[in-house]
């Protein structure tokens, strides 16, 4: 147990310098991904308040030059619209199970 | 080999038999039946809520707690709603530029008609909500629209539903097949799933009523409508049943519609229509 610390902390070092920052590249690709997603939720009628806020705030940290904190929060923002396509999708049906009959 | 075509055709007559006998259900239960809807609607709340009284539902979170009630009951001999209510009838009663008034875009002048709300325009194929014909009656009139949410619209709105006070609600479904199809899209509507909270109207207004979520009480969803538009505590203000859909999306995370969208316009028709026979009661006041 006691040996097994220090080549784990070893390990983690020598990978340390693979986990670089985040690029403008980076941030414009996350974006774009999440934007697309967010547009076909709106089209759907299915649009999240915390889609837009995350969106948002992406795009703010992206221009103010944080890329990493804009591209989290662009994958945030991309996984937000897909579960609210998911939804609308699921509950196309999904909705007869609530009706009063 | 006899024996073997016995089989065969006893196994396809059976079968006939079984699909003839399923078949009539799977139509019946995909059939738009509003009158069915309706009665099933009433009678879940009448058998959820037995000691309710049928017109007290309309009455919102008021008929769900005997406490709250005999608050509300004091504060409606002061009622928070009144101002609006005055400047309702000033506004209705004040010609526009051209001399004309609202009267002149109504049926009987306007006045007793808040429970014939929405209807369903044969002409233009979709629903027809007071604040929408109120706007239409500006417009074709000369003068520009009012906000959907509040202020002028709720003022109106307050009056015209106050002059039709106890009159039961009566909305009518033509015989036609655009107008079932505004009432299903505003049953599906309804009863989905939307917003990050995964909430559905029916989540808070079927599953839900009398319980509370934080401090407030959750209101019926059968006669929700009859009390609008409502002075809320909470708005510190006039609010119409737009603005009462609008911030319901926002509750649960929702990216709300445009006040009077198409799936607005039918909700409301599906609601009204299921509180037929129920008094109209607004303008009402909730916390």
């Amino acid at each position: 147990m006691k040996r097994s610390l220090p080549l784990a902390m070893l390990l983690a070092l020598s990978f340390a310098p693979m986990a670089r920052a985040a690029t403008e590249a980076d941030y414009k690709a996350a974006y774009a991904a999440a934007e697309s997603a967010s547009k076909e939720a709106a089209d759907m009628r299915n649009q999240w308040t915390t889609t837009v806020s995350t969106l948002a705030a992406a795009k703010k940290a992206g221009d103010g030059g944080d890329f990493d904190r804009a591209v989290t929060a662009a994958r945030e923002a991309e996984a937000l619209a897909k579960a609210s396509i998911f939804q609308a999708t699921s509950e196309k049906e999904a909705w007869k199970t609530m009706e009063i009959r | 080999m006899k024996a073997r075509t016995a089989l065969l055709l006893g196994s396809l007559s059976a079968a006939l038999v079984a699909f003839a006998l399923t078949s009539p259900r799977v139509i019946a239960a995909d059939k738009v039946d509003p009158v069915a809807d309706a009665k099933a609607f009433q009678n879940f709340f009448f058998q959820k809520f037995p000691n309710v009284k049928h017109e007290d539902f309309v009455n919102g979170p008021y008929s769900m707690n005997e406490d709250m009630k005999r608050q509300w009951q004091e504060k409606e001999e002061f009622p928070p709603y009144e101002f609006a209510l005055d400047a309702g009838k000033e506004m209705f009663a004040t010609p526009f530029k051209n001399g004309k008034t609202y009267a002149d875009c109504f049926p009987n002048g306007g006045i007793g008609i808040r429970q014939n709300y929405p209807y369903f325009d044969t002409k233009e194929g979709k629903v027809v909500t007071l604040e929408l014909a109120l706007n239409r009656c500006r417009e074709a009139n000369g003068e520009a629209p009012y906000s959907y949410v509040k202020d002028e619209m709720a003022s109106l709105t307050a009056y015209m539903a106050f002059t039709s006070r106890g009159k039961p609600m009566d909305i009518r479904i033509p015989d036609d097949p655009r107008a079932l199809q505004a009432f299903e899209n505003g049953k599906r509507y309804f009863y989905t799933r939307r917003g990050q909270m995964n909430f559905s109207c029916a989540s808070c207004h079927v599953q839900s009523p009398g319980e509370r979520i934080r401090a407030e009480i959750l209101a019926p969803a059968l006669g929700i409508l009859n009390a609008l538009p409502i002075y809320r505590s909470e708005w510190s203000g006039m609010g119409t049943t737009s603005r009462r859909f609008v911030t319901c999306n926002s509750q649960t995370r929702a990216v709300p519609l445009e006040p009077q969208a198409d799936e607005y316009r039918d909700v409301e028709y599906f609601l009204s229509y299921v509180a037929n026979g129920l008094p109209i009661s607004g303008p009402g006041a909730r916390p």
